[in-house]
């Protein structure tokens, strides 16, 4: 039986507000966000082990560099795009991938979104929030590392090492978004979790290993092999922080003489590109799905 | 104030509100009434846009759908389950709360002291009971002071005497004129606090009516838990059956099915045949 339960409604309207997202709720949501995460173990955890960890290799690769010079700083830089690349993915995809699913299986987003909160603004809050505790975390990285680096050979290689820390920056909210988008399509952190550990693996091991298997299986042709690595995040990192201090793609091999040679000095522009969408797509995808899902 | 019309809600096959309507006036307090899956919590979900529907809502003359934010601003919440951010202390909850609805934190001072709050400021939510939590969430629900109220099962979590304040509360809310849509699968509740039930199951409107009539429309019975002397039974038995009711042996005395309204008759027929009740219970 569909019955209906009417009684008459008084005509009283209540004030309408403006729909459209604004910043005031964005920044709120954000400041909760990033007191969560320092409120954290995990935030520390990764914050002190990489801080300690770009400080142990900065201090482990410049001895005599007062000598050596830029050799050394060459040396530390290499470590520290070898570290980066493995610890900034996985920071970024873990905290990502709970963010959006953590909230949803705990009920503190129905709490959320009970508020005068679009879900752009709860979206763009998490995102901001969650990247300003990524950038703090590798920054004290970089901070450990550059301050053991200056002290030890002076400010001479400061540009590169900038660019470095830019760059990594650029991979950890990346690799945010990329965790983010698991999260948006996941009903439980746990899962979302798993996701974005094979994601990392894939990155990581799969994407260079896997690359490098498939080259020789299939005779791939050197530019579909070149815009293969590329393709990865993590590898467009590892290329942009090389090329930023060496200058040059030649050591590579075969792959980087023919994208030095292909691309001339649009080279550069094209990794940073490459990473630069990976900053963007993944996030965009991520609050698309979550704008649009029906049910929190 | 609120016009709920031809609602409805599919989680893949299965319909959970079909073609669901309602009024409810201004200052009116309506209660949701029916088992568990009856659809009650959906339909307050879908008021607040946290689950999507066909069918239209409106609050206040305006669209669920398509004014959300502007819905909710006139809205307080009490969920079911009372879910906040757990690492958080109570008053950054409420804080956080007044700041997505740009309230003066002046108000959340006000509200701690309302609900007696002031000795568990700093507690972390996971640090509190259920009756904290409640009113945790009824402070954060009336931090816009709001003039409608959506309480889902806002007694579940709590303990007699903590029901008892939380429904003192309602009623004083009430009084002020606020419009109140709760949902409830207790009785009693509804009679103190509601001006008219709407009985759900499946999805649907079974029934509609004042809350004293509830009972008696729906046909609803329960179980008189009776504790007596034991030598007692057999004599008590004996009479109720005389009288037509069914009446069961218990470990410590006897069960005896009685429309709900009507519990007071089987009392009745144990006092005329003399029988010493030692201690009663309802079982619903």
């Amino acid at each position: 039986m569909t019955a209906t339960a009417t009684k008459p409604t008084t005509g009283r309207s209540l004030p309408d507000l403006p729909e459209r997202a604004q910043w005031r709720a964005t920044l709120a949501i954000a400041h909760k966000e990033l007191d969560d995460a320092v409120r954290s173990r995990w935030f520390w955890m990764w914050a002190i082990a990489f801080a300690l960890l770009a400080g142990v290799l900065a201090s482990v690769a410049l001895p005599g560099s007062r000598i050596a010079g830029s050799a050394s700083f060459g040396r530390t830089a290499a470590s520290l795009v070898a570290l980066v690349q493995v610890i900034v993915p996985l920071m970024g995809l873990t905290l990502g991938a709970q963010s959006i699913a953590a909230q949803r299986e705990s009920g503190a987003l129905r709490f959320l979104l009970s508020h005068p909160v679009n879900r752009t603004e709860a979206f763009w809050g998490f995102h901001l929030g969650l990247s300003a505790a990524l950038l703090a975390a590798a920054s004290a990285g970089f901070g450990a590392a550059g301050i053991v680096t200056a002290i030890r050979s002076g400010g001479a290689q400061a540009g590169a090492f900038l660019r470095i820390t830019l760059l990594a920056w650029i991979l950890v909210i990346a690799m945010l978004g990329v965790g983010m988008f698991i999260s948006a399509f996941t009903r439980r952190a746990s899962s979302a979790l798993g996701v974005a550990v094979f994601v990392w693996l894939a990155f990581v091991f799969l994407g260079d290993l896997g690359l490098m298997g498939t080259a020789v299986a299939t005779r791939m042709p050197v530019d579909a092999l070149f815009f293969a690595t590329v393709a990865n995040p993590i590898e467009a990192f590892r290329l942009a922080a090389l090329g930023s201090f060496v200058g040059s793609l030649d050591i590579l091999g075969p792959a980087g003489t023919y994208a030095v040679d292909a691309l001339g000095p649009a080279l550069m522009p094209v990794i940073v590109g490459v990473l630069v969408l990976w900053m963007i797509l993944p996030s965009v995808g991520a609050w698309i799905r979550f704008r649009t899902s029906k049910d929190v | 104030m609120i016009h709920i019309e031809e609602l409805t809600k599919r989680y893949g096959s299965l319909t959970v509100l079909d073609r669901f309507s309602l009024d409810v006036a201004e200052a009116e307090a309506v209660a949701l009434w029916g088992p568990n899956g009856a659809g009650k919590t959906t339909v307050v979900r879908c008021i607040l846009g946290l689950a999507g529907y066909e069918g239209t809502v409106h609050v206040g003359g305006l669209d669920a759908a398509s004014r959300g934010k502007a819905v909710r601003s006139h809205i307080g919440y009490v969920a079911q389950e009372l879910s906040f951010y757990d690492d958080m202390a109570v008053v950054d909850v409420l804080d956080f709360s007044a700041s997505l609805r740009r309230i003066d934190t002046g108000r959340v001072d006000e509200l701690i002291d309302t609900f007696r709050l002031g000795d568990h400021r700093r507690k972390r939510i996971a640090e509190l009971s259920g009756g904290l939590k409640q009113r945790l969430a009824l402070a954060s629900a009336l931090i816009p002071d709001p003039p409608i109220l959506l309480l889902d099962e806002p007694t579940s979590s709590l303990d007699a005497h903590s029901r008892e304040e939380a429904i003192e509360l309602f009623e004083h809310l009430r009084d002020e004129g606020r419009t109140i849509l709760l949902t409830t699968h207790h009785m009693e509740e509804m009679g103190m606090l509601v001006d008219r039930v709407v009985a759900m199951e499946s999805g649907r409107i079974v029934t509609e009516c004042a809350p004293a009539e509830l009972a008696d429309q729906l046909g609803l019975r329960v179980w008189l838990h009776i504790l007596l002397d034991a030598d007692s039974t057999a004599k008590a038995r004996a009479a109720l059956a005389a009288d037509g009711f069914d009446a069961r042996l218990n470990a410590a005395g006897i069960v005896v099915e009685v429309p709900a309204q009507r519990k007071g008759e089987a009392l009745k027929v144990l006092y005329r045949a003399g029988v010493e009740i030692e201690d009663l219970e309802v079982w619903s």
